[in-house]
């Protein structure tokens, strides 16, 4: 290494590392971290483990782009070069645990993702076999509620602060909805759970609680979506439609609103895909059952994921079968919502309106 | 009349339709409002009965105070979240510059969306993860933590030899966290003035010294805030912790034992299920410090993110 002691030819490249040089210091180090733990291996003391190789060998390699940079290209470049690697390396971390859970998910839950499984509920199922129709109905039906109650009021709100909000009041709104995002999703079941208590006496089990208890979180989620996309909607369209006389409300509801439709879709998908996943407000007020309950105003109704979180907390005598379909029932869930979310993306690329930016 | 009062501005005719759809918009406004009253006001009066009857018959105190049921609890519903902070912090950061400042700009949208991917699965799905593939994956990790540096009083005692520890715990609330924590760093480092890094970076600066400059002085709120509103997530994520922790309660700092102080989500999703009479009251009263807290912790950032919002016009 001796670029830097030799006379310089050109002020402007001289002391910089080839522009491949990290990607073959990155191969060097595994494979060093590689042989190490080969030659460990072959002594006996320790199995060898690609894992423990990969993940030694990038630490090394943090550790030797900053040195090699030191050396050649001084300390502000070394210092860059660290921190480049450093980030870089914060994303891959944070990139394990997804491709982690999805791939576990995946090779866990289609042991059990068959056709039984979407046809069966667990009435009278001890061990193998049932399914999870009964929860599936819950969910699709508490699910719908929310959205129905939701929406509107959603809607209609983000309408109050793009189009009327003038003042406190529209302060106080926005802020509130900000904060109610945050709300914890089993204080949502509680709440629900005591208004229901108050008029149907003590441990009432409802799935329209469930509903209500879901709407409590979804509606700032729809709020914050909708108020983005009508602020988006340009002001000389609604300006035009005034001009041709158009009262305000026929604006909004035939100029402003269409406009918008693709983005409200999208958001209010994505809000779906939030609270479709909700475990613990439907623990505290849907209950859980074994049977299929299609009524949402009477008895108990089970869910996809508290489905889950039963089969995986209280295991029966056949403690793999349902383990297997807490695995079927989470790669139902995450599919229900990655479907959702990558339909949303596509509504709001293809049908959003040409705003001529 | 009407001739001479020329300068008379002219109103706007009142029409029904607007009438009535402005009111419903005010209507669905304070509709908002109204609730979170309501959750207020329906938490506090469902616990009142866990302070006005006798703890010796409350079938889940059993003769404690409420206070002494509730402390042990706030502690691990703080620790577990402050441990998911630490873990997550330095992390989000690192991935909002990779998005906002490293990545090649045509990838950064994508990669967004893949951080924004984490949030979208549920957390029960998380919880079943955390208990069947990373307690076992991690608790090896804990072994070692816990002959090497076990004089740290964090890794001290007798390790678990299930996996399902405060730490493992953390590790998945952190992950849970990182995208809304990532998502905020990421807008005010994008909101950081372009002007000021093209003139960092004309002076010569590396692009380490361009963020260091220009963009992390001007981002600090907006870092602070991303951390607030993971506490509020964390503190709130019930399922996750359920499922896999192995609580025990009490207080304790080790981190990797099996004797684990319970969070106050997890202890209502665990208990609420079989709880009846006064003890129903007891937890929707942890539920109501729950709501305080998170309220408090939300208020706080968003305080935060509305008061950068004001100056933030430079770009």
């Amino acid at each position: 290494m001796s670029v830097a002691a030799t006379p310089v030819e050109n002020a402007l490249t001289s002391g910089r590392l080839p522009k491949l040089a990290p990607w073959g210091i990155l191969v060097a180090s595994w494979v060093a971290a590689a042989v190490v733990f080969g030659l460990l291996a072959a002594a006996g003391s320790t199995d060898f483990s690609l894992v423990a190789a990969i993940f030694w060998g990038t630490l090394l390699y943090v550790a030797a782009i900053f040195v090699v940079s030191l050396l050649i290209e001084g300390d502000r470049k070394a210092r860059d070069r660290f921190v480049t690697a450093l980030v870089v390396l914060a994303f891959v971390v944070a990139l394990l645990p997804l491709i982690s859970l999805v791939s576990t998910v995946l090779a866990n839950g289609l042991a059990r993702f068959d056709l039984q499984y979407f046809t069966y509920s667990m009435r009278n199922v001890v061990g193998a076999g049932g399914g999870a129709s009964h929860a599936i109905t819950g969910t699709l039906l508490m699910t719908i509620a929310a959205t129905v109650i939701s929406v509107p009021i959603g809607l209609m709100t983000s309408i109050y602060l793009v189009e009327y909000g003038r003042g406190h009041l529209a302060r106080a709104i926005t802020f509130l909805v900000d904060v109610m995002t945050g709300i914890p999703s089993i204080v949502a079941g509680l709440f629900a759970y005591a208004v229901f208590e108050l008029v149907f006496g003590p441990g009432i089990r409802l799935g329209i609680g469930g509903a209500i208890a879901l709407s409590v979180l979804m509606i700032p989620v729809v709020v914050r979506s909708s108020e983005e996309l009508l602020r988006l909607v340009p002001n000389e369209l609604r300006e035009a439609s005034y001009a041709l006389g158009v009262p305000k409300w026929a604006t909004i509801v035939k100029v402003v609103l269409p406009t918008s439709v693709a983005g409200l879709t999208t958001g209010v998908m994505l809000a779906i895909a939030r609270v479709i996943g909700e475990t613990a407000p439907l623990l505290i007020i849907a209950g859980f059952t074994q049977s299929l309950n299609t009524n949402l105003f009477d008895g108990r109704m089970q869910s996809l994921p508290v489905f889950v979180y039963q089969s995986y907390a209280n295991p029966g005598t056949d403690a793999q079968a349902y383990i297997d379909r807490a695995w079927a029932g989470a790669l139902t869930l995450i599919l229900i919502v990655m479907i959702l979310n990558l339909v949303a993306r596509l509504v709001a690329r293809f049908f959003a309106p040409k705003l001529g930016r | 009349m009407t001739a001479t009062t020329g300068t008379q501005r002219m109103r706007a005719k009142q029409r029904p339709g607007d009438r009535i759809f402005s009111s419903t918009a005010v209507g669905a406004g304070v509709i908002i409002l109204l609730t979170l009253a309501a959750v207020t006001i329906f938490l506090i009066v469902e616990s009142i009965p866990a302070f006005t009857t006798n703890p010796e018959e409350n079938p889940i105190l059993e003769g404690q105070s409420f206070l002494s049921y509730v402390a042990p609890l706030i502690f691990g519903t703080l620790y577990s979240s402050l441990i998911a902070l630490v873990l997550a912090t330095p992390l989000a950061i690192g991935i909002a510059l990779f998005i906002s400042h490293y990545a090649p700009r045509k990838l950064a949208q994508g990669l967004g969306y893949i951080i924004d991917l984490l949030a979208a699965v549920p957390s029960v799905v998380f919880g079943l993860w955390g208990g069947l593939v990373l307690a076992p994956l991690v608790q090896p990790l804990y072994v070692w933590l816990n002959e090497n540096l076990g004089w740290i009083p964090l890794f001290a005692g007798q390790v678990s030899a299930t996996g399902r520890t405060l730490a493992t715990a953390s590790i998945v609330l952190a992950v849970m966290v990182l995208p809304i924590m990532t998502a905020i760093c990421r807008e005010v480092f994008l909101q950081a003035p372009r002007l000021h890094e093209e003139a960092a970076l004309a002076l010569g600066a590396t692009r380490w010294e361009m963020i260091k400059m220009a963009v992390l002085p001007y981002a600090r709120g907006g870092i602070v805030s991303g951390m607030m509103l993971g506490l509020g997530r964390a503190l709130g994520e019930t399922m996750a912790v359920t499922m896999v922790l192995s609580a025990s309660g009490g207080v304790g700092f080790a981190i990797l034992t099996a004797s684990n102080p319970s969070t106050i989500p997890a202890n209502i999703a665990l208990s609420f299920p079989e709880a009846y009479g006064e003890g129903i009251s007891v937890l929707i009263a942890t539920g109501l410090v729950l709501f305080v807290v998170t309220f408090a912790v939300n208020a706080f950032a968003r305080y935060i993110v509305s008061r950068r919002k004001d100056f933030s016009g430079a770009n």
